[in-house]
């Protein structure tokens, strides 16, 4: 066995490299008689130089860091003085398309200590709950939630404490060892249910959302968009967060700033969302399952998108309790559900404007092809029944589209069949989500016999065409669909993406992504129709509203073109006995209102367009109570009534604005 | 070669400085690993024991195989791990911001670890046959330009800085070892310092910005220059004996970032101080020495470069993670060998000590 230890304790000293070599081939002296033996020998004496040189460096250091200047960094140690605070980024504000803000950032002041800092936890918590009145016991709660965390780290005892208390805590600070104020952005919602469903609002990112990597830079207690335009524009919103290395005395103290990174402001947006026509649309739905989308024809921008019941984001801020989050979910008319795009509705005699393009461009009928209506149609051993007990005669295709005539739709959808008709359906936007950037959107449904052969795993019925005609049956589209496919009758037939998000700016103010397509209008398809049907289209729709019989003459406004089309959704009756349900059957059994509108006026110089689809969950009739709807918004949109609630067109100083909003609540 | 020979000629010394190491650096994670708050991480000891136990099995059973035949698997493992290399950059796991992780069935692995041994054991082979007293001209070190430089593009793109120079630093050293004809290195060294700043030209903004953060922490006070200053008041406060097993606050308040495995010198130099943070590093000296004393003992110069490459490898990785730690080198993610807890890094490491074991054992061998 060869000793080698007592040889290499003496190359550490660094005398006489090499003889390690000379001291192993006394041992084994054989080998050397290899002829490269020798120039071996002395490559690997320059490498041990080399490490040699290496390891008294790193010697070196560590004697100058423990012996030399050990005796400070003991002290430094004993105070853990050196910390890391960290600085956030303030979001991006959101503001509508005239400038008004709608979400910006509040200062707020949380309370927390810091365990290792406070002399005498017990004493430093009990003065404390004298003085803000909070029961010491809650306090204690939370330090235990907060085992675990290292010491030196910030307990939060009280989020969002007020100035008062602030100012209290401020007075007995040197009474409170280890206690510190710590002020933080919070998110507000300055119009508070208005536009929620829109502007969405902020939670805690959750672990899975971290492992993601979606969410690079944020860390566990951050806040991230949720749900809403601040879920789907999380991106711009988001800023960079800073922080600074500071030195803290022994009370926890920050004496010195030792290097500070800057934290970046997130970027503003812009939405397309006039905040006065959305006010508007709101208070037209106030009390009532509904919702509204208004729409520019000419460019697909969601001037209004309300949906009620809605529900306070700023709620959210602070977290909801779990008692709060259940009464919204639980709440029947579902306040948290977006309806204008997540609720899928059957689209009932809106869907008629599709079945007629169908019908005449295929040829199945033309503008003067007249069918008799006595008010049931047999097919099969089945009557299918018009809306209309007593039946309208003799009708073409404008006036059946100006009294919604089943009869001659089922006789149109009979003739095409199922699967021609989804072909329209799908090229006017229906059946998949228009791509709005929401999410949650609903895609809607256009049946086709293979979709049910499929899904159901059944044929198809012959009869099922003649109920999918009138929009019925497995038919179902979001209010949002419905808007864009008007909008393209108003504009001639352009089907534009749905657009919410108008600009971005940075915190500076200077316009960012503007080349963006994701920002622009875009045009994603045609109407599948001739000009010439498009006219009797807008014909019939005209009639709706301003014909002799049609269904929607309540729509009618002085000095401004109304054409519409009115709906009434069956709903099927729910299944099942459970008897607490049984009373609101009766309520539930109502069908759906629907009424989709565009309008065109000269307002002010330019000739200004607008297109509307409202929906009223169990408002029975679409004439009664969607038609009046849509009618006041295009009124008020048009500047025709209300001229004490003129739409705010405040740009610039955006604090005036918010103090109105505040106060005007 | 007789059997009693193999047996009797096995490396006693080799063994033991390196379970002398594995030992320090399972009493040090011990204590890491009960900082405040991390009770569950305990697991981690037994953890890495075990991953001890299986190494040295590993290693005992490789062991019956000449390393003379790895000249023979060279290619084989080499490209093989070239293709792992490619895969993690598409398949890898992602965890922190890069790819390194590939998951093969139950166990993921880092082909970066395999890289490195994989690049010392080609270019062992190639300079076996080159290698000659005048020095390798500068034609003769394209091949090993092209074994070194393909893992070392492949590693950056996951990103990961730290094991790519690695790899660059352990060819660079065999390559010295073997010579380079002095008027080659000459124009090697003024081609590489003329190329650097037109490389540099050519990298974007945020690819300068991780190189400059890469080479001074201070600019990142944040993240890599914070834990940088708490890892030096971590050894500084260690002072000549340290504050004691179990003691160390800087470790305890985890001021200190991956205490168990980067970071874990720091850890030891707090608790232990200069006397034990010493020991470690004259252990490692002695290994290291060792280690080129095994290659000088070979006769045949695959042995000895392949030798001098596996030592190189655990020479840079505890000089560069040491160094690190004390504030002297960039901050990277190496490992400090056999003391860092992970499953890849035990198994690289009992890898190398294999390989050294085995041209050790073998060196009497004739043919």
């Amino acid at each position: 066995m060869i000793t080698i230890p007592p040889t290499v304790r003496r190359q550490s000293r660094g005398q006489e490299f090499g003889s390690v070599f000379t001291a192993y081939s006394a041992v084994s002296g054989k080998y050397l008689k290899n002829a490269d033996k020798e120039w071996y020998r002395q490559r690997l004496t320059r490498s041990m130089f080399c490490i040699m040189a290496a390891f008294t460096l790193l010697i070196a250091r560590l004697f100058y860091l423990q012996i030399v200047e050990g005796e400070e960094y003991r002290r430094l140690s004993e105070s853990n003085c050196i910390r890391l605070r960290s600085i956030d980024a303030p979001r991006g504000l959101i503001f509508d398309c005239n400038g008004n803000l709608l979400a910006d950032n509040r200062p707020s002041f949380d309370l927390s200590i810091i365990v290792k800092d406070a002399e005498n936890l017990e004493d430093t918590l009990e003065k404390l709950s004298q003085y803000t009145g909070i029961s010491s016991e809650l306090f204690k709660a939370r330090i235990k939630a907060g085992k675990g965390l290292p010491s030196y780290k910030p307990i939060i005892l009280e989020e969002d404490i007020g100035r008062e208390m602030l100012a209290v805590i401020e007075v007995h600070k040197f009474d409170l060892p280890g206690v510190s104020v710590d002020v933080r952005l919070r998110r507000q919602y300055i119009h508070r249910e208005s536009a929620a469903h829109i502007t969405g609002y902020l939670g805690e990112v959750s672990p899975e959302e971290l492992k993601s990597g979606k969410y690079e830079g944020c860390r566990v207690g951050d806040f991230i968009g949720k749900f809403g335009i601040e879920k789907s524009a999380e991106f711009f919103l988001r800023g960079t967060r800073g922080g600074q290395q500071v030195e803290v005395n022994a009370r926890g103290q920050v004496v010195r700033v030792l290097k500070t990174v800057d934290a970046f402001s997130g970027h503003n947006i812009y939405l397309t969302i006039d905040q006065a026509l959305q006010r508007k649309a709101e208070s037209l739905i106030e009390g009532i399952a509904a919702a509204v989308v208004a729409m520019n024809p000419d460019t697909g921008d969601i001037l209004a998108m309300a949906s009620s019941p809605s529900f306070d984001p700023n709620s959210f801020v602070n977290g909801l309790s779990g008692k709060e989050w259940r009464s919204l979910i639980n709440n029947p008319l579902r306040p948290m559900e977006n309806k204008a795009i997540q609720g899928e509705y059957p689209p009932a005699s809106t869907y008629k404007i599709v079945t007629a393009i169908a019908g005449l461009e295929e040829g199945v009928i033309d503008e003067n092809t007249s069918v008799f209506c006595p008010g049931h149609y047999e097919y099969g051993d089945r009557t299918f029944r018009c809306w209309k007990k007593t039946g309208h005669g003799s009708v073409n295709v404008v006036k059946a589209l100006a009294e919604s005539c089943d009869v001659f739709f089922y006789q149109v959808g009979q003739k095409l069949g199922v699967d021609r008709l989804a072909r329209y359906a799908k090229a006017c936007g229906l059946g998949t989500p228009t791509g709005v950037m929401l999410d949650h959107e609903g895609g809607g449904l256009i049946p086709t016999s293979a979709w049910k052969k499929h899904a159901l795993g059944v044929p198809w019925q012959g009869g099922e065409t003649l109920s999918v005609a009138i929009g019925q049956g497995y038919n179902l589209a979001t209010p949002l669909q419905m808007a864009m496919l008007t909008a393209a009758v108003a504009n001639g037939g352009t089907l534009y993406r749905p657009r919410i998000l108008k600009a971005v700016e940075t915190a500076e103010g200077s316009t960012a992504y503007q080349d963006d397509p994701a920002l622009k209008p875009q045009a994603v398809g045609k109407l599948p129709c001739s000009k010439k049907t498009l006219e009797l289209i807008r014909k019939g729709l005209w009639e709706v509203v301003n014909g002799q019989r049609g269904t929607a003459r309540i729509a009618r406004a002085d000095g401004v073109k109304i054409s519409g089309k009115t709906g009434t959704a069956q709903v099927i009756s729910r299944k099942g006995n459970d008897s607490r349900r049984k009373k609101e059957d009766i309520h539930h059994h109502k069908p759906h209102a629907w009424f989709v509108a565009y309008a065109e006026s000269k307002k002010g110089s330019k000739n200004s367009r607008i297109a509307v689809s409202v929906i009223v969950e169990h408002g029975e009739h679409g004439s009664g109570t969607a038609a009046p709807i849509a009618r006041d918004l295009i009124k008020y949109f048009m500047g025709i009534e209300d001229p004490e609630l003129q739409p705010e067109r405040v740009a610039g100083n955006l604090q005036t604005v918010y103090q109105e909003n505040a106060h005007g609540e | 070669m007789s059997e009693r020979n193999f047996v009797q000629n096995f490396d006693w010394g080799l063994i033991g400085l390196t379970f002398t190491l594995a030992a320090m650096g399972m009493v040090t994670l011990y204590s890491a690993v009960n900082a405040e708050g991390e009770s569950f991480q305990k697991i981690l000891v037994v953890k890495q024991l075990v991953w001890y136990c299986v190494g040295t099995a590993i290693m005992t059973v490789s062991l019956l195989f000449n390393y003379k035949s790895f000249d023979r698997w060279a290619s084989a493992i080499y490209w093989i791990c070239m293709i792992q290399l490619t895969a993690v950059l598409f398949v890898g796991k992602y965890v922190a911001g890069s790819r390194r992780w590939l998951a093969l069935g139950p166990i993921s692995v880092q082909p970066s670890e395999l890289a490195k041994i994989a690049v010392i054991v080609m270019l062992a082979r190639y300079y076996a046959k080159m290698v000659n007293p005048k020095g390798l001209g500068w034609r003769d070190l394209f091949y090993p330009f092209m074994i070194t430089g393909i893992p070392f593009a492949l590693i950056v793109r996951q990103p990961d800085l730290g094991t790519a120079m690695l790899i660059l630093l352990i060819a660079a050293s065999v390559t010295l070892f073997v010579k380079i004809e002095i008027r080659s290195l000459t124009y090697l060294t003024l081609a590489g310092l003329m190329s650097a700043p037109l490389l540099w030209f050519c990298l974007k903004g945020y690819q300068k910005q991780r190189i400059l953060t890469f080479l001074d922490p201070d600019r990142d006070p944040l993240g890599a220059g914070y834990h940088i200053i708490q890892s030096k008041i971590a050894i500084g406060s260690g002072m000549l004996s340290g504050k004691g097993l179990l003691k160390g606050t800087q470790n305890a308040l985890s001021f200190l970032p991956e205490q168990h495995t980067d970071f874990i010198f720091s850890v030891m130099s707090e608790e232990m101080g200069f006397v034990g943070s010493l020991s470690v590093i004259l252990v490692f000296l002695m290994l290291i020495v060792w280690g080129l004393n095994i290659a000088y003992g070979c006769r045949d110069p695959f042995g000895t470069i392949l030798s001098v490459g596996v030592t190189a490898m655990i020479f840079w990785q505890a000089f560069i993670n040491i160094g690190m730690v004390m504030g002297l080198m960039p901050v990277v993610g190496v490992p400090l060998p056999f003391i860092s807890y992970g499953g890849s890094s035990v198994m690289t490491m009992m890898t190398c000590i294999a390989i050294l074991m085995n041209v050790s054992m073998r060196r009497f061998t004739i043919e």
